[in-house]
Parts: C-alpha cells; structure tokens; sequence
C-alpha cells in the first residue's frame, strides 16, 4: 500500500467540476493553502466547498471565489476585513452561502465521518440560524436539530504523514483536519513530511490511515509554514 | 450630576471579571475586550485558558519574532502555549464547551437583555455580510457565560435591555454582565445590580436602563 502522490498536481487529477470540497484551516493555521492553488491550476469549477473561513485577500479559498469556481461555501465566517472577493459574489447573489455556527460545522462534519444520522444541538436554538428547523425540548433544555456534512473530497494539512495515510499535526494547524478526514469519499493530505511507515509513533498518530486516501509532501515555505 | 459619575475603564471592568474567576477554572475569554480578562488574572492562581481553535493552556502574545503560524487563538492573533498545554481538534475543542466541561467564557455583546438573552454576532443590517464563527457556540457553551461591555453605546443607548432588537446568538444564556456602569446579574427574579461605581446612584442606573432593577440583598 502506497498512498503517496508525487505531486498535487497528479493528487487533484480527478477531480470534476460541481464536486464538494472540504479545506481546512482556521485563519491561516492549517489552510493547505498549495493544494487550493494546485486546484486553481487544475480548474475545476462550480465547486461547493465547506470550511471554517471563506479566504482573505487574493489567497487561499478567496482564489478559487476570484475566478468564480465556487457556487456555494458552508462556512462560519466568511467575513474578512479583506475578503472583497466574497463580498461581491455574496451581495449579488452568485454565490450561495450556507452559515453554520462554528461548533456545528464541526460536529455535522464529525457526524457524517462516524455515522451519525443527525443529532439534537442546543447551539443556535432560538436564533436565525435555526429558523425552520425541527427542535426538541430533552431533559428542560431546548435542541435543535442538524443533519451530517460529508463531501466528494476533503483537503487537510498535516505535519508528518506516512505512505498508510496516518498523520500527525503540529500545534493549533490540526483544527478541523481530523473530523475532515473521517467526512470525505477521498481525503487528501498535504504534509510538511512524508516519514517512513513506522517511523510515526502508534501512540501519537491522530489521523489513522484509514481515513486517507492520498499524501502529498509540501515543504514548509517560510510565511506558509 | 453625571460629570462626577466616575465610568470604569475596559481594564477595570476586565479587572472585575478576573477577580470573580476562581483558582482552578477552566475558561475561555471571547474575542476583543474579554481578551483584556487574562492580563488582570492574579499571580498564584491557575485558569486555564481555552481556545476553541484548539488549544487548551494558551499563554501570551510570543516575543516579537518568535511567532508561528500554527499557534493562534479564535481571533487570529498570535499566542503561546504553556507548559501543561494540550492541542486537539475542533469536535473535541466545541465538545468541551457544549459538553458543560468548560467553567467561564467571557463574551463581549451588542444587547443583553433582562432575561439573559444575547446579541452578539449580527447587527441586524440588512447588507451586512453575516458571519457567526464560535459564538452561538461560546453563548451555551460554559457554565457560566459572563458578558463585558460598555452599558451604553456611543450613542447614549443601553445595551441592557428588556428584549433584543438584534439578532439573537443564545436565548436566556448570559448570568452576569459586567460594564463600565455596574455588574448585573440576571437572575429568575429580575436584574440585580451591583457595585455601581462612584457618583452613580439606583435610580440613576434604574433610568439608564429603563426597566426596573433589583438591589443586591
């Protein structure tokens, strides 16, 4: 078993126009941000893509909503003081946004990795962001009801990783890419190093393998990390 | 009257909140003025500061130079971790606060009201760009849930009030609200203020609001 790919260019081949993509990242921690720019190469397009943040600036998720791929984002804040590019598309209706409550972006993404049909929430009981929803009143505290959130693809950024899939991350960069990993039909991990399997220490893996379908070794770039 | 009225400072009302933060909390500090909180929490005593980003242990700001770009809090800001400090990933970082697990989170807010119901995240305006993050979360997501800020707006209006005009981000969520005026707590029987400061009486306070309040027994 050998899961990694020599490069992302060959590690995004296959990916169609109107797939759904999970990136993640919070802020700048974690964004696999040479992966979203490989897939801006490759040019697939009317793309749904889920992740904490809608990009800053020209980089990263804001990239790909430039040039018009993305025609819907599930994210918790999408507002930059720079996210420009979002703004417009958002403001003229040409591009969908689905807000989800930060918490419940991860556990809906969580719940699709583990099985999970739905499950009651009492974050957002009572505000817009339940508006139409089923709710349920269980032992005198008010619920809410949320659907798992699974996609074609998940995108993550890993420290180390191994030719099995199994990863490690570093700091505050691991975010969502251990609940992202479980979500999707194909998870691609771009790692800062590819270590020999045996070498990642059984005890401290985070991301079994399982959960990854291919691994590609970024080099750390300074400012990119 | 007013002009001997002595408002609180952001530091003081901080200082405020810190002082009610027992040894051997767990605690997360919202973005903005709570962020003030961890720079007021007394020397000896440990809290532990929760990030949901996903850092349990976050310490200060790094020396210029020695930031890294996989060490933030939820507000994008450089930290640190501390010794003892844990990483983990976001279903476990918004477990630990809806899970009850998490002691105090502090948030700022653009209404509270009588009820401890709580504003925060969307102004209402019809072309804002909307954006929630963590704060419906944050707002259900400790045991207790303290909000800091100022008791008025630039504008001279109370932000306690008896019923929301903005959005909702938790309903009957918030237990005590600390400002530059007084502390309330929102309590079964109605608000309850406390600690008005200097120059400021009841009833001046109770007009501010303009809804009644309940003097501390």
């Amino acid at each position: 078993m050998n899961k990694i790919c020599p490069s992302l260019e060959e590690a995004l081949a296959d990916i169609p126009d109107g797939a759904s993509i999970m990136i993640g990242g919070f802020g700048d921690a974690g964004v696999p941000f040479q992966m979203i720019d490989a897939l801006v190469a490759q040019g697939a397009k009317d793309l749904t893509i889920i992740s904490n943040n809608a990009g800053t600036g020209e980089e990263g998720i804001a990239a790909l909503i430039k040039r018009d791929r993305v025609k819907k984002i599930v994210c918790s804040f999408p507002r930059q003081a720079n996210s420009k590019a979002f703004d417009e598309r958002y403001l003229s209706g040409k591009l969908v946004l689905d807000l989800v409550p930060q918490g419940n972006l991860a556990e809906r993404i969580r719940a699709a990795g583990v099985g999970i049909g739905a499950f009651f929430t009492p974050t957002a009981y009572g505000t817009l962001l339940a508006d139409g929803k089923e709710t349920r009143e269980i032992d005198g505290r008010n619920y809410v009801l949320e659907y798992p959130i699974s996609a074609d693809y998940a995108f993550i950024k890993a420290h180390r990783g191994d030719a099995l899939g199994n990863l490690v991350y570093r700091k505050t960069a691991r975010n969502f890419g251990p609940v992202m990993a479980t979500a999707a039909k194909c998870t691609i991990a771009q790692v800062s190093e590819v270590v020999a399997v045996g070498d990642l220490d059984p005890e401290t893996v985070v991301t079994p393998g399982i959960f990854v379908k291919r691994v590609v070794e970024v080099k750390a770039d300074g400012a990119r990390a | 009257m007013s002009d001997t009225i002595q408002l609180l400072t952001r530091q003081q009302v901080a200082a405020r909140v810190a002082a009610d933060i027992p040894d051997g909390s767990y605690a997360n500090l919202g973005i903005g003025a709570p962020t003030d909180v961890a720079d007021c929490l007394p020397a000896g005593v440990t809290i532990i500061l929760h990030t949901e980003n996903g850092l349990l242990g976050m310490g200060p700001k790094p020396p210029a130079g020695e930031e890294d770009i996989d060490l933030m809090n939820a507000g994008k800001q450089y930290v640190t971790a501390l010794p003892g400090a844990s990483y983990f990933h976001h279903a476990d970082s918004f477990a630990m606060m809806r899970g009850g697990h998490l002691d105090y989170c502090v948030l700022g807010a653009y209404q509270v009201s009588a009820t401890g119901d709580l504003a925060n995240w969307h102004t209402g305006a019809k072309d804002a760009i909307p954006a929630v993050g963590g704060a419906m979360d944050l707002a259900i997501g400790a045991k207790s849930v303290f909000v800091m800020m100022d008791l008025l707006t630039k504008k001279g209006v109370c932000k306690l009030v008896q019923r929301c005009s903005s959005p909702l981000t938790g309903v009957g969520c918030v237990k005590r609200v600390y400002t530059d005026h007084a502390t309330f707590d929102i309590t079964p029987a109605g608000v309850v203020a406390y600690d008005l400061v200097p120059g400021l009486t009841f009833e001046a306070l109770e007009t501010l609001c303009g809804f009644p309040l309940l003097r501390k027994s």
